[in-house]
């Protein structure tokens, strides 16, 4: 991996030709020339040219697992926040409960969190969530974090590595949401670690090396205490 | 007439010590807000801006939405305190016509087709007027769009120019728009110098007219840079400066 800088781009600057490379996500092209369509950070190591947004909302994907906030309860269905552009509808029939109609409101009401994953995203971007999956539930206690949802894969690490250091480091339990939202339960202190250490993934998250450099920290920090 | 006590000209310099074709001091800051998804703050000459961008979420009421493509709700506002009478405020003709073009500009660069049925709303919010408040605040939005990590095609970026005393100008002062023969704002795409608003208030020769679009868009194109300028300062100051 080279060390250089990341570098940093704005909407239409110019990132290449059409006939040197394919263009990516971010990006846009006219004329056969590739531009930037957001501001974000330029990735140009495979055949195609990247911008990774570097701010913005949560951009829903199928499958992804993503946090919610109970918006409105309708009916046979509810309304859920999960930091898109659009509310996400939850309809009876994609929770493990046997709601009856009218009763939503028993189950969940305006303010509760989920952990839930998106279920379709149609071309209208209308967007349906499921609970009915492995560790989806509603959330009692914990804290959630709010980060930018482009930074969710540095706070993740490769194959999960930087999450399960932190698991092991602090104790606690935690669950990353695609959109940018975490949820941390634990003891006191581990959460106070845990937002301070997650707070550093995303100022320093263009950063080369920051697994081992979170993880050094993270054992100093353990020395300290015994 | 008040227009025989101002002398808008001497010695080949304007009434601030400027030359025909010299900006205003513009300065720029990007994301200066917590609550905005995206903001900017603009101070050009004496005028005062502030740019703030809120979405894409979903249009309401929900008759204004199109299931194609965003729309763009872009609001501008004068402060009561912004001029030397005080405004009356609320949104008035002026306002709403300002509102509307830049609205229409904006429209232009951002790429709707990726949020169908939401809003994109800009507020922009005029603190301290001293003519040119329109470029001033579609400059700031500009800024504020990008900051906010909205799709779009080109940063829209505005600068007027004008006539007085029979000489083309760039950049009309507070006086020179009031005693001032004419003011020409337009609005363009840097990139591919696509006009995205172009209005005129009072008289021009067509000859006087390519001269003064022409000066305009060299405006332009400065004002542009230091937009430029500020997103990466921004951003280079916060993201970038961690390396191994």
């Amino acid at each position: 991996m080279s060390q250089e800088k990341r570098e940093i781009v704005i909407p239409s600057q110019l990132l290449g030709d059409i006939k040197n490379k394919k263009a990516g996500r971010g990006t846009f092209v006219e004329n056969g020339k590739i531009y930037a369509e957001i501001l974000g950070i330029l990735n140009k190591n495979s055949n195609y040219i990247n911008v990774t947004p570097l701010k913005g909302r949560y951009d829903p994907i199928e499958k992804d697992f993503v946090i919610g906030i109970v918006e409105e309860a309708m009916s046979s269905s509810w309304l859920v926040d999960i930091n898109a552009a659009y509310p996400a509808l939850l309809h009876v029939n994609e929770v493990p409960w046997d709601v009856d109609f009218g009763e939503t409101e028993r189950y969940l009401n305006y303010g509760d969190c989920i952990m839930a994953k998106v279920l379709q995203v149609d071309q209208e971007k209308k967007l349906q969530i499921t609970l009915k999956d492995r560790n989806l539930y509603k959330i009692k206690g914990g804290q959630i974090i709010n980060v930018e949802p482009s930074k969710v894969p540095r706070i993740i690490g490769k194959k999960g590595s930087m999450i399960s250091l932190l698991k092991k480091y602090t104790k606690c339990r935690i669950f990353v949401g695609q959109n940018g939202r975490i949820w941390v339960d634990g003891e006191d202190d581990g959460i106070k670690k845990v937002i301070n250490t997650i707070n550093m993934i995303e100022n320093e998250a263009l950063s080369y090396g920051l697994t081992n450099k979170i993880e050094e920290l993270l054992k100093k920090e353990a020395k300290d205490v015994h | 007439m008040i227009n025989t006590e101002v002398k808008l000209f001497e010695n080949g310099k304007r009434i601030d010590g400027r030359k025909p074709d010299e900006l205003r001091k513009i300065k720029i800051e990007a994301g200066v807000l917590h609550r905005a998804e995206g903001s900017c703050y603009l101070e050009w000459g004496g005028n005062k801006v502030i740019a703030a961008v809120y979405g894409p979420r979903e249009a309401i009421p929900r008759h204004t939405q199109n299931p194609l493509r965003a729309i763009v709700n872009a609001r501008y506002n004068m402060a009561a305190f912004s001029v030397d009478d005080r405004k009356r405020p609320g949104p008035d003709r002026r306002s709403r016509e300002i509102s509307k073009v830049i609205s229409e500009a904006l429209e232009n660069v951002i790429l709707l087709e990726r949020f169908p049925r939401a809003s994109i709303d800009v507020n922009i919010e005029v603190l301290d007027a001293e003519a040119g408040t329109r470029c001033a605040g579609l400059t700031a939005a500009g800024v504020a769009l990008v900051d906010a990590g909205i799709p779009m095609k080109d940063i829209p970026v505005a600068c007027a120019a004008g006539k007085i005393e029979d000489q083309v100008v760039l950049d009309l002062g507070k006086d020179e728009d009031n005693f001032g023969n004419a003011d020409l704002p337009i609005a363009i795409s840097p990139r591919t110098g696509e006009v995205l608003l172009l209005q005129m208030d009072g008289h021009l020769t067509l000859a006087e007219f390519d001269q003064a679009l022409d000066l305009a868009i060299k405006g332009c194109h400065i004002v542009s840079d230091i937009q430029k300028k500020a997103i990466m300062d921004k951003y280079q100051s916060t993201q970038g400066g961690t390396t191994q």
